[in-house]
Parts: C-alpha cells; structure tokens; sequence
C-alpha cells in the first residue's frame, strides 16, 4: 500500500529536447502527478543526444516522437549505446513506453519512401515502412480496444472502476507498421488506421514495452493505463504492489467524451 | 478572348457573392473566388496584374489577419486604395474573392494596392499567380500538425515561394530563425526585430521550435529569447546568427491587455509607438506591417498615428462590452500563440476570470494534443474561475487538472454562449473577463454576440 514506505518511481525521459512533437511532456506529467498524488516519491531523469543511459537506474523509460530530422539523429544516437542500456532494461523488467516516431525506432528499422533505410534498435518486433509519397498519412483519432491481458488486469489492479479497456488518442504518421511473431498488438483497432490501416492491430507489447501511434497525448485520459505502467515499475523494486485509488472522474469524462464523439 | 473570359468570370463571381449573401446570410469570402476561378482559371493572376502598386502578401503562422489589417489601415492612411481578404479567408479561392469585389464588370480593380494574408502551407499557390512586390515572413511556430505536417515542410514551400519573387522584396523576422534561414536567401531582404535586452526570458519555452541551424542540424545557442523561439541566437558551429534588423523596436514597455509603447526605429528616424495591441507577439506584428509599409512609401507618421488608433478587431484581443461588463476576447490557436496571451491577461496580476474555448474541427486543428504543450501551469494560483468550453472542454479539464489549478475554481460548460455566461457571472464589480478560444470557437462566440448586436459580423469588419 501507498504510505506504509515510502515507494520511488524512476522515470527516465528520452530526447525531450528532440522527440516532442505531440505534447509528448504530457505523459510524462501524468506519471508523476498520479504518482505524486500517492505519496510516491517520483524523479525524473531527461536523457538528451549523446549522454549515457545507465538500464539499472530508471524503471519507466518514455520516448517520443518527432520530425524526421530530429528522428534521424535520435536513430543514431541509440544505435551508439542507449539502444543497448535500453534493451536490456526492459530485459530486466524495467517499463517502457514509445509513442509515434518513438515506437518506429523501437523496431528493427524504418524503410522511407526514398533513401537510406534508417535502422531501429529491434527492441520490439516490428518493422515499419513508408508506401510511397502519394500514399495518404493516417490521420485522425484513434479508438483501440487492449487484449484481455493488458485491459484486464488493470481493472484489478487498481481496484476501482477503470476506463475500461479502450484507449483513445490521436495518430499521425505516414509509416505502415508490422509486427513480428514475438511482438503482441496493444489493441485493435475499433476507429483509426493503428499500426497500417489494414490488419487492425495498433501497438506492440513485448515483456512491458509498450509501443503505440497513440498521442493526444496518450496517457491523461487513459489514466488506468497511466497507472498500469506506474504499478509495473514499481513492482521492479518494490515487489507486489497496489495502487490507491485516484479520483479520476475528469479523467474519464475526457476519455469517455473522446468515445461518443469519435466512436462507432 | 482572355479579357472576356476574365469579365465573364468577374461577372459569375459577383453574382455568385449576392446570391450567398442573399440565401445565406453568410460573408461570401471564398466561394465566389472558387466560382470566379471555375470560369476563368488564371484569374489571380490577371486581376493581380491590374493593380497599379502590386500586392503585398503577409504569411506566417500567428498574426496574419492584425498585420495585414495593420497594413491596410497605414496605407490607406497614406492615401492608397487597399484590397485586402479581410476576414482570414486566406487561402487563393479567399484572394480571388477579395479581388472579384473589388473588380468592375468591365475587368477593372478599384484600389492601386492588395494586401493579402495568405495561409502559411498555400503560399507557393499565391505566389506563384500573384507574383507579389512584398512578402513579409512573420513567424513560424509548431501549429495543426494534423494539417500543415512538420514545421520544416512550411519553411521549405516558402523556399519554393521565392523562386516566384522576380524583383520584389522579401520582410522577414530576424529573431525567428526558421524565418530568417528562408528570408536571408533572397536578395532583397529586409529584416526587422526586438532590440531589447532586459525583455529577455531565462530560457526557452517547452514548445520552443526551429532551434536547430538550418544548415548544420545542431542546436542555436540563445543570448536572449523573447518569445518562444524568438530571440538572439547563434549557430555555435558554421556562426550563422540572427540578421541585424533594419528596422527594431526598442525600449518595449508592456501594460497587459491594454497594450504597450514602443520606439520604431527605422534606417532614417525613429518614432515613439503607442499601441492597444496587447502582448509582445504584437510588437511582431507592428514591426512586420511598420516595415512593409515603410517599403512602399509610407512615412512613419503615418505609421505611428494609424497604430495609435488601431483597436484590436474580430477576437485579437477585441474588447466587447456586455452588460456593462469588459470582455476581452484573445484567439488562441497554438502553443506559441496560447503562451502569449497567458502571459498577457496574468500580466496585471489580479485572480483570473476566463473562459477557455477549445474546439477541434479542421480549422483548429483536429489534434488537440498541442494543449499539452501550452505552459496552462501560469495559471495555478491565479485564477478566481475558469469556465471550459468547446467540444474538447473535457479534455481542457484534465488539462488544468495536470497543471495544477485548484479545481473548486474550474467548470465545465461545452455550449459557447451559456459558457460565456457563466463567466459573466462570476465577475465581480470593474473585473474584465478573458475570453480564450481556439478559432471556430471563436468563430461561434462571435456570430452568438453578433445576433445581440454586440459584435459585428466578420465580414463586415
């Protein structure tokens, strides 16, 4: 329980000076506000271009995304070392959660349209490619619904109502995503193109990475995913652990609205 | 054969324009251009050629419409007759428009000037056709991804842009450096800025962009940033830096929402600038209209006397009486721009009694994540109350939640006018409520006073 001892969550932030194109920061700020707001004590570690990443000193990591310039030099800055410390944190059990341009550069590589392949950390099992510049981008808010797996156990975890197992947001991206055989999806998609707009699936799940086009950004009004990803870090260190509950009616309202209005 | 084809297109656009306005009662500020072009395809291009000074087009992503009004209102000053797309219907099909009112059946223009606010993304298509004499470069900031894509694809068309310049001249903001790394390629450019040191903040914003030399890709290294990105900078590496502007303000002095005084200072003579324009992102959008107008003749009298006069119009910082009640209405469409008018109503100091208005239709910008780049964290602690409006007011909830605003002072009402009302209600005796909203929300705010006569319609601003 929250309290009894006082319970640390170590958020590392990826390139926040580079990868910050969709209000990226605001994932980061529901981490600690719902942390903080448990009497955890939350400390948050930004990891810029060519500055090392230690894998035993964080157990949340969190990547964005960015323009293309910014996503090249990233590419190669985690290509150099991070990339490494970041596998095998996640080997260890440390959470990770890349979004957008960040979930790409956790595959195995990123084929463009025209031009040099850009090569991926192979974190997850995917690949991405570009179809072609007179292919549409997918646009548009994104509904998915989360595997039983991932959904599910929250509900118990936190022990309130949760928001259920959808997840709302916004995508943007012209890359077409497919996963591998040892990625998960994250969900399917119920509204929105997800990983390419045609087998439904969207994200990528493997040990507790997560790797998603959702932005909006994603976890404010997801907030039992917030808290899913804020359990699963501290249980690295802290062994079981059960969140307190969280008055989260705004929260819900938000993503509940988001549903009526873009919802089937 | 082309002459007719023009006034048959002239003629279709008009007829077009009274129709709307007939059936619809609506502004008709873009289909009679679709229509005008529909007869005649190089019609921009033949109506542009018939007015005797050229065009002046004003792009960038935040203050268009005030520079361009701005503009107009120096030059008309000065005695030139002024065509100008005035309600932001800033695409072509806008322009043509503007071009077919002012335009005789027998294919003349009654005006020597236009003076066009063009979106940011279409400016190639205007420049192209219109062939411009001026084009002022105001600012680029990180506005409706889901629309205009990454901010480097908006400078690269303004690049293409260029191309189109044969012998006009190019007026740019020095202190933005994705502007000046387009504008310093032109021959004749003519860059203007903030010469003030103590304006400036310690560091820069979260939603700072273009912080990146455009020709070595590492970062710009700032002595001063007055605004988002905008500032003194350097490139630590190849030593491209901020261009010495060729006409500054200097000696800012700001008063909140009641505007501020400047020094213009030009090549010859410097004037002293009284203004109702609130915010330093006004000073901007002063310097980018004093410098275009300087550059087509007009004197700085007729600058300082026009700015003097200017009152902030169509939700830039427009002042509505209600009921006796001051309300100021600031457009907030992007972090850069939301940041600025934060600053500008928590500027006096006093608790906060606002609306916040945020919808998401395409002209906002579908995507609503931008607002978790806006520093909302200004306001914690100083805010009596806040009414959230919009469709996307829920999320605007959870978004003042994370800032940190107690909550007792926060509601939620997505109808524009009964929020409105609410705020109206929580004033107490002298107290001027600030209305925020995103531009359809604006949009909606204004046409509800318009139908009580409090406001008038766009289109006959």
């Amino acid at each position: 329980m929250a309290g009894r001892t006082t319970m640390r969550l170590r958020v590392c932030h990826l390139y926040p000076d580079l990868l910050n194109l969709y209000g990226d920061r605001g994932n980061i700020m529901t981490l600690t506000r719902r942390a903080a707001w448990r009497g955890i004590a939350v400390e948050v570690t930004e990891v810029g271009l060519g500055e090392a990443l230690r894998p035993e000193a964080h157990d949340l990591f969190f990547i964005g995304g960015g323009e293309d310039r910014q996503q090249v030099l990233a590419a190669a800055d985690l290509r150099a070392g991070t990339g490494g410390a970041l596998r095998d944190a996640v080997e260890d059990g440390a959470v990770l959660l890349a979004v957008c341009g960040g979930y790409q550069l956790m595959g195995h590589a990123y084929l463009p349209a025209e031009g040099e392949p850009l090569r991926g950390i192979g974190l997850l099992d995917l690949e991405t490619r570009h179809p072609g510049k007179g292919r549409r981008r997918l646009i548009g808010n994104l509904i998915i619904r989360c595997s039983g797996e991932i959904g599910g156990r929250c509900g118990g975890e936190i022990g309130g109502r949760c928001g259920g197992e959808t997840l709302v947001g916004f995508e943007n991206h012209g890359g077409r995503t497919t996963l591998g055989p040892s990625a998960r999806p994250l969900g399917r998609v119920e509204r929105g193109g997800g990983n390419n707009g045609e087998d439904r699936t969207e994200g990528a799940v493997y040990r507790h990475a997560y790797g998603t086009y959702l932005h909006g950004p994603l976890l404010p009004k997801n907030p039992w995913l917030a808290d899913h990803l804020i359990a699963a870090a501290l249980r690295r260190t802290h062994g079981e652990v059960t969140l307190a509950p969280l008055d989260d009616r705004l929260e819900r309202a938000a993503h509940e609205a988001a549903l009526r209005r873009f919802g089937r | 054969m082309s002459h007719l084809r023009l006034r048959a297109g002239i003629a279709a656009g008009r007829l077009s324009a009274r129709l709307i306005r007939l059936i619809a009662a609506g502004g008709a500020t873009t289909m009679p251009g679709r229509v005008a072009a529909a007869v005649d395809p190089q019609i921009l291009a033949r109506l542009g050629r018939r007015l005797s000074q050229g065009s002046v087009l004003i792009t960038g992503t935040n203050g268009k419409t005030t520079t361009a009004r701005l503009l107009s209102a120096v030059l008309e000053r000065a005695g030139r007759g002024v065509v100008a797309n005035r309600a932001g219907a800033n695409l072509p099909s806008g322009i043509v428009s503007a071009l077919v009112r002012a335009g005789t059946l027998s294919g003349r223009i009654v005006g020597d000037v236009g003076v066009f606010e063009v979106d940011e993304a279409a400016l190639p298509l205007v420049t192209e056709p219109l062939r411009p004499r001026l084009l002022v470069l105001g600012n680029l900031f990180r506005d409706q991804l889901d629309r205009y894509g990454e901010i480097d694809l908006v400078a690269d068309r303004w690049r293409a842009a260029l191309a189109h310049l044969d012998g006009g001249t190019v007026i740019y903001n020095a202190d933005d450096p994705l502007v000046s790394d387009v504008g310093r390629t032109h021959p004749a450019g003519r860059p203007f800025g903030i010469e003030h040191p103590g304006l400036s903040k310690a560091t820069l914003e979260h939603a700072a962009d273009g912080r990146y030399c455009y020709r070595c890709g590492v970062p710009y290294s700032y002595s001063a940033v007055h605004l988002a990105h905008l500032g003194t900078y350097r490139c630590p590496r190849c030593g491209t830096a901020r261009p010495s502007p060729e006409v500054a303000a200097e000696s800012v002095q700001l008063r909140g929402a009641a505007g501020g005084t400047f020094t213009l200072r030009a090549p010859t003579a410097s004037v002293l600038i009284q203004s109702s324009l609130p915010g330093l992102y006004n000073v901007y959008n002063v310097l980018a209209a004093a410098t275009a107008a300087l550059a087509l003749g007009a004197s700085l009298e007729d600058v300082a006397a026009t700015v003097e006069e200017f009152r902030p119009a169509f939700g830039r910082g427009e002042e509505i009486l209600i009921e006796g009640h001051r309300v100021v209405m600031l457009l907030a469409k992007n972090p850069a721009g939301f940041n600025e008018v934060l600053r500008t109503v928590t500027a006096a100091g006093e608790p906060l009694v606002g609306v916040i208005a945020i919808n998401d239709h395409i002209a906002d910008g579908r995507d609503i994540s931008w607002l978790w780049d806006v520093d909302f964290e200004l306001l914690a602690g100083r805010c009596r109350a806040v009414v959230l409006s919009g469709l996307r007011a829920p999320e605007m909830a959870v978004r003042l939640k994370y800032a940190g605003l107690d909550g007792a002072a926060v509601e939620v009402e997505p109808d524009l006018e009964r929020a409105l009302r609410i705020g109206l209600r929580r004033l107490a005796g002298g107290e001027t409520l600030y209305v925020m909203p995103t531009y359809t929300a604006m949009l909606g705010l204004r046409a509800a006073l318009a139908r009580r006569g409090l406001v008038r319609a766009s289109w006959e601003d």
